[in-house]
């Protein structure tokens, strides 16, 4: 069986990873700004979203009563709502759907947290094969640095705090991350991801990001297969980027 | 019949939980919506009481961290079949961890009301992959009995006709989208989920019980059956002797 379910439809899946502090949001957010501004029809999904799920996650955050298989569980049953409900018939209308984190983020975080690999793989083999697997690669103490001093609190289960790796909150999130930046690294390759150095400025990122996307997705949009107002692809990827 | 002993799981061991520890019995009743199971495993339990065990009684939909999610998931009939069957497992994990394993531990009797059989039943029902859903549950322990409750449609359309009197949404698989009509749908869906409990029944080995009888033969061969997984309380005391 294939990893991941091949994507039949007309629109594309673009999903961007990396650890907290990588900038990924960042530059996924100017990359769909840039793709609507083509005229392209564009969807947003992130991680961990979906309204069904909210409250029970919630409440198991809250409470502090996951175990690494409820927390694996209920981040692939949040994926599923949003595949099921809006991925999918977004996939099938013909946009282009950005994912902040996908399926690899549990393949790296719920590792790291116990599950064992084949499992949680098999458990989103359901997920839609994205077309284009960005990799926003940054050493840790920069995302630390970028995460620590921008925030106020970091939480329970983001700083792995359930595996008990210290008793300091900062301590076990440096941990934590470390350990989520090898799984990265690990699958880089076998997931076939576009590797961005997150450490270059967010003007250099996102122009190597578009450029990417043209080259993957022009064809796409030359041929009408997702839905835009404009004919042609007039897109230059040195548009600047405004945050 | 063959228990395993310790107990094992499917296919995926739980992260943390040393099967060797657990000493209590895992029993579990199947069966479709509507059967009559939680009718017999109350009685089950004050049963199994009365000679001395120590009883948790658990089912789907049940746990702590899922089963309001589930619950309001379900008001809105949007649930997603994927989505639905990763709820539902999330929902069990929870139980497992949180309840069966502690008790088990703890030398309990475990009642469960359903296992992952009927989240898996369901799955197949609507056309999700059967190795996805049986690697999703691999994280199950193996029981060391399955009594499947088992009626056909029509005995099931006049359990809900002449107890609830109407037919629910979910149980009338509605999310399928057969057709408006309640009744139809109930059939058309039940009976694919009978047809995948049938299939489990020979690969899990499941004892079958025919659940069109009436409640009080169903019971004694429960009854009977139960007492074959215990030693009895002459064995016990020999072996105590020595």
């Amino acid at each position: 069986m294939p990893l991941l379910t091949p994507n039949r439809f007309k629109g594309k899946l673009i999903v961007v990873e990396g650890i907290d502090g990588s900038g990924k949001s960042t530059q996924l957010s100017l990359l769909a700004q840039w793709l609507r501004a083509q005229g392209l029809a564009v969807a947003f999904s992130e991680w961990n979203s979906s309204p069904l799920v909210r409250e029970t996650t919630r409440r198991g955050k809250k409470k502090q009563m996951f175990t690494p298989a409820t927390f694996s569980l209920i981040h692939a049953t949040d994926f599923a709502d949003r595949q099921e409900r809006f991925i999918l018939p977004m996939l099938k209308a013909g946009a282009i759907v950005c994912a902040d984190r996908f399926a690899y983020t549990a393949f790296a975080r719920d590792v790291v947290r116990g599950v064992s690999p084949r499992w949680v793989r098999n458990l989103y083999s359901f997920a839609i094969q994205p077309n284009l697997a960005f990799y926003f690669r940054v050493p840790l103490e920069v995302a630390l640095g970028r995460i620590l001093g921008g925030r106020d609190s970091i939480k329970y289960y983001e700083a792995g705090m359930d595996l008990n790796l210290s008793r300091r909150i900062e301590e076990s999130f440096r941990l934590f991350q470390g350990q989520i930046l090898e799984q990265y690294d690990a699958m880089a390759e076998e997931m076939g991801f576009h590797i961005i150095d997150a450490t270059g400025s967010i003007e250099d990122q996102q122009f190597q990001m578009r450029k990417i996307v043209m080259d993957h997705l022009g064809d796409a949009v030359a041929s009408g297969q997702i839905l835009h107002k404009e004919r042609t692809f007039r897109a230059n990827p040195q548009t600047p980027a405004v945050l | 019949m063959q228990i395993p002993k310790p107990l094992q799981f499917y296919s995926e061991p739980l992260p943390g939980v040393d099967t060797a520890e657990l000493q209590g019995k895992l029993i579990v009743i199947e069966g479709p919506d509507t059967v009559g199971r939680s009718t017999q495993i109350t009685r089950l339990r004050a049963w199994l009481e009365h000679q001395g065990h120590a009883v948790l009684d658990t089912g789907m939909a049940r746990s702590a961290l899922a089963g309001r999610g589930i619950a309001q998931a379900k008001e809105g009939n949007t649930l997603g079949p994927v989505t639905m069957t990763l709820f539902y497992a999330t929902d069990f994990a929870d139980r497992l961890e949180n309840e069966i394993v502690p008790a088990l531990r703890a030398g309990f009797v475990v009642l469960t009301d359903r296992y992952i059989f009927s989240l898996m039943a369901r799955g197949l029902a609507r056309s999700e992959d059967a190795a996805w859903l049986e690697k999703v549950a691999g994280f199950a322990l193996v029981p060391h009995a399955v009594y499947y409750l088992r009626a056909d449609v029509s005995t099931l359309v006049s359990r809900v006709v002449m107890g609830r009197g109407s037919f629910d949404f979910w149980e009338s698989g509605m999310d399928m989208r057969f057709g408006p009509d309640m009744y139809e749908s109930y059939v058309r869906y039940q009976a694919r989920v009978i047809r995948a409990l049938d299939r489990m029944a020979r690969k899990y080995q499941f004892t079958t019980i025919d659940a069109s009888k009436p409640a009080d033969i169903i019971f004694r061969e429960l009854q009977r059956n139960i007492s074959g997984l215990f030693h009895t309380p002459k064995k016990r005391a020999v072996a105590a002797k020595k």
